[in-house]
């Protein structure tokens, strides 16, 4: 979500965010509640067959869950140990569209208009006196500052290596606290500063 | 104009300024002085971010302690390390953040952000992450971020420090070129020669107040002295 959104005109692309957010809800528990292999491959036909509508190249499919193929394997040997091979292909089967449809969700959605959806979903508990503008931009602002912090702590562990220090767990977790608890002053008064 | 009216500022039991009194109404106003001297905070006293302990701050006749709301929308404000002032992870949406603030509706803000995008040279990076983005171009979209909202004053917190000498050019250049009254605090002493007129602090006091020249002369002397 950080920058994975794909440019397009597809309908996916300009459908309201909070639609894809509730289809992919009502999708992942319909994966889960329904214990029928041929369900599961359906599924996965239809998901590609979106990927495909939105004008994505099937790679970015494969993309999604590149990432944790080695938990698949552990899931598989783990179902076929104390299972069956069988079932372990259909644990991950449904892992695998479950991801799958969550980066169509993010390939599609620029991530303002995720958060523009997010407040728009929580906007009713705003009655019950909760800050939905507020929660949505705590959402933006963590997706902002992750690849922030993470340079905060490497700048924090060159200054250790630096010096001397290899793998000190204390010293890089300290400073890299007191960094970004001086950041988040900055950061608070800079949001005040844009009227927010 | 805005006006400062015996202000003294404490923090964490900390005097911070001492008893100021100034009215600023020039068009280019630099702070200049050592470090903690009180210049940024100061700064901050200017668009209601901090509130004076002491005495008033008036920006157009409305109390920074009343109306901080409205003032912050007059007074825009520049922030040191841009990277503590991007708020959205893509660099339109961030320029659009201060807009939506506003109540300005979708297609009028986005239109906006892609004309300040274009005017400081980032359209081709307007879809991209801003943690992507140069040092100098991080911080022209902080500066971006500020003059979309159109205020009628721009503080700027040392703009140009965390800057090589091309990047810096830039942001002189951007600040040459505002139409806004613009009050700078800044160590670089080459961008306020031509400014209207230059505060000098130290201690939490206005040691001087005059037009370049004399102001940074008096500066130097202060430094060199201590």
């Amino acid at each position: 979500m950080l920058d994975l959104y794909s440019e397009g005109n597809s309908r996916l692309h300009t459908m309201k965010p909070g639609w894809k957010i509730l289809g992919l809800a009502i999708s992942g528990s319909l994966l889960f509640a329904v214990d029928n292999i041929l369900f599961s491959i359906a599924f996965l036909a239809v998901t590609l067959a979106l990927y495909a509508a939105a004008g994505l190249p099937l790679r970015r499919a494969w993309a999604q869950i590149r990432p944790v193929i080695w938990i698949f394997v552990l899931i598989m040997i783990a179902q076929a140990l104390f299972n069956s091979w069988w079932v372990g292909l259909f644990v991950i089967m449904r892992f695998a569209v479950l991801l799958m449809l969550a980066g169509l969700l993010t390939l599609t959605t620029r991530s303002s208009e995720m958060i523009d959806g997010i407040e728009a979903g929580l906007r009713p508990l705003s009655r019950l006196g909760l800050r939905t503008r507020g929660i949505s931009l705590a959402i933006s602002l963590t997706l902002r500052f992750i690849p922030v912090l993470a340079s905060v702590v490497r700048e924090v562990r060159e200054a250790q290596y630096a010096r001397g220090l290899e793998r000190n767990f204390l010293a890089l977790t300290i400073p890299a606290i007191v960094r970004t608890l001086k950041m988040s002053e900055d950061i608070s008064d800079a949001i005040d500063a844009r009227g927010f | 104009m805005i006006e400062i009216q015996n202000v003294s500022l404490t923090l964490d039991d900390r005097p911070v300024l001492r008893n100021i009194s100034l009215s600023l109404s020039e068009q280019r106003i630099a702070i200049i002085g050592s470090n903690g001297s009180g210049k940024s905070s100061f700064a901050r006293l200017l668009n209601g971010l901090r509130t004076p302990t002491e005495g008033s701050v008036r920006v157009d006749g409305l109390d920074t302690r009343k109306r901080a709301r409205d003032i912050r929308r007059k007074v825009g404000f520049v922030f040191q390390n841009p990277d503590n002032q991007i708020v959205f992870p893509i660099v339109e949406e961030d320029v659009a953040f201060g807009l939506k603030n506003l109540g300005i509706p979708l297609d009028t803000r986005t239109e906006m952000a892609r004309d300040i995008l274009q005017r400081y040279g980032l359209s081709a990076h307007s879809k991209h992450p801003a943690h992507n983005l140069s040092g100098g171009q991080k911080q022209l979209l902080a500066i971006a971020g500020v003059l979309v909202m159109n205020p009628d004053y721009v503080v700027l917190d040392e703009p140009t420090t965390l800057l090589d000498l091309r990047n810096k050019l830039r942001i002189c250049n951007a600040i040459d070129a505002l139409e806004q009254a613009a009050i700078v605090v800044t160590h670089d002493l080459d961008l306020v020669k031509d400014f209207d007129r230059v505060l000098v602090f130290e201690n939490g006091r206005v040691l001087a107040d005059d037009v370049p020249n004399a102001a940074l002369n008096r500066y130097v002397e202060a430094m060199l002295d201590a």
